[in-house]
């Protein structure tokens, strides 16, 4: 790793004011992604501003819905008592991230604002319509979340907080990469009060996306037949040594038939 | 420079170091506890696995400056007189070959029974199994490590 200068401010200001008077410098969360990265030379921030101690740690139930801090731990919020009450699907989601010693320090803030194309995260939050807050505004995941590790955070604006209602149904079907266990696909389908969204990653070649022709069928028909009986075209899907394009658009029908067999 | 404090197997220890200096770093060149071991330093195998806080965590990705303040336990500091009963269970079902990965199998071990006891969860052998996923041993298999756990469980 390259030298780097560490902080760990007390409060989100001063996060914020330390971001702002470094060009080079970077947030940390949970570090599971940006500590490899930055071994692997992948990343060289001048400086992390770990936002450990910023009070941005917790989850509590409001008004029906649930807000969690960026910083709550995956394991955090498998374990979570709330999230159980309110949002299962959301806890059996943290609890296929990773591994156990990573769900301990990796949280679901860094996560979004990571955006990697295989997370988990970004399809359930996508799926769920939830909304994400940051130190100067709220944003819908569908602008949040913009391409291939791409969101649309500025320059030293940090997420603080993820807005969740639960939804009528909501399941999620992961087809793990077998080394990695990183989503070769997954598919988030949920019913929210808005319509049926099915929200697919590991595959996009542009990170997670909405697929319109599953909501659709699904809508029609809220089956696991009708969503397995929906031709996913492979146009726009990722190709790797791990799986071509068609190989994932077939995943990504049978993996919606099986999460909404688990709704 | 940084400066780090924690409390390691029960002794505070105060360290300037490089702010990029790891926790497993820290752990074996500063205080030369070589029981937690580098394997694959990409945080997928689990050798370098410690309790932070009383947490599993993987000890190549993690600062030490960001534990400073918290409490780490190694495989060095859960034997007293006797062997930890987890130890034992490996050596009395054998549960390594070559040894490297062991002190993370072990320290996942008794986090895995710990965490399954305080949530009134069962550890079935299939649980184990799932559980380890982030430690990777490449000589003997995991049936004996699995088997280890159980019986460890069991004594705990």
């Amino acid at each position: 790793m390259y030298p780097v200068t560490y902080h760990r401010p007390a409060s989100v200001e001063e996060a914020l004011h330390l971001l702002a008077e470094e060009e080079e410098a970077m947030a940390l969360a949970g570090g599971q992604t940006l500590l490899p990265t930055m071994k692997q030379h992948l990343a060289a921030p001048s400086a992390l501003v770990d936002l450990a101690a910023c009070g941005l740690s917790g989850i509590r139930a409001e008004g029906g819905g649930l807000v969690i801090g960026a910083m709550t731990t995956h394991a955090e919020i498998a374990a979570s008592a709330e999230v159980a009450a309110h949002l299962p699907v959301l806890g059996l989601v943290a609890a296929g991230i990773g591994d156990p010693a990573v769900r301990h320090r990796g949280t679901i803030g860094g996560s979004v604002a990571n955006n990697d194309p295989a997370a988990d995260y970004p399809a359930a939050l996508l799926a769920l319509e939830a909304r994400i807050e940051t130190d100067r505004r709220v944003l819908a995941a569908e602008e949040f979340f913009e391409g291939l590790f791409a969101t649309a955070l500025e320059e030293g604006e940090i997420v603080t907080r993820i807005h969740l209602d639960p939804p009528k149904r909501a399941a999620y079907a992961k087809f793990p990469n077998p080394a990695s266990r990183y989503a070769l696909v997954g598919v988030m389908v949920a019913e929210t009060a808005a319509g049926i969204r099915v929200a697919v990653t590991g595959a996009g070649e542009d990170g997670v996306f909405r697929h319109a022709g599953l909501e659709a069928a699904l809508d029609a028909e809220f089956t696991p037949d009708a969503a397995a009986a929906v031709r996913v075209s492979p146009a726009g899907l990722a190709a790797d040594l791990h799986a071509s394009a068609a190989y994932r658009a077939h995943l990504i029908a049978v993996m919606a038939a099986r999460a909404v067999a688990a709704c | 420079m940084t400066e780090v404090n924690l409390t390691v197997n029960g002794r505070r220890v105060r360290r300037d170091v490089p702010d990029a200096m790891l926790l497993v770093e820290f752990l074996r060149e500063e205080l030369r506890l070589t029981g937690t071991h580098v394997g694959c330093d990409t945080s997928q195998c689990g050798a370098c696995l410690v309790h932070l806080d009383g947490r599993a965590v993987k000890s190549c990705a993690t600062l030490a400056a960001q534990a400073s303040g918290g409490t780490v336990v190694t495989i060095e500091g859960i034997a007293g007189d006797e062997l930890h009963p987890m130890q034992k269970a490996f050596n009395d079902h054998h549960g390594l070959q070559c040894g490297y990965c062991t002190p993370g199998m072990v320290m996942s071990g008794i986090d895995m029974v710990k965490r399954y006891r305080a949530a009134g969860r069962e550890l079935t052998e299939a649980a184990i199994r799932a559980e380890l996923e982030g430690n990777i041993c490449r000589c003997t298999g995991y049936h004996n490590i699995v088997r280890s756990i159980r019986a460890a469980a069991a004594e705990m």
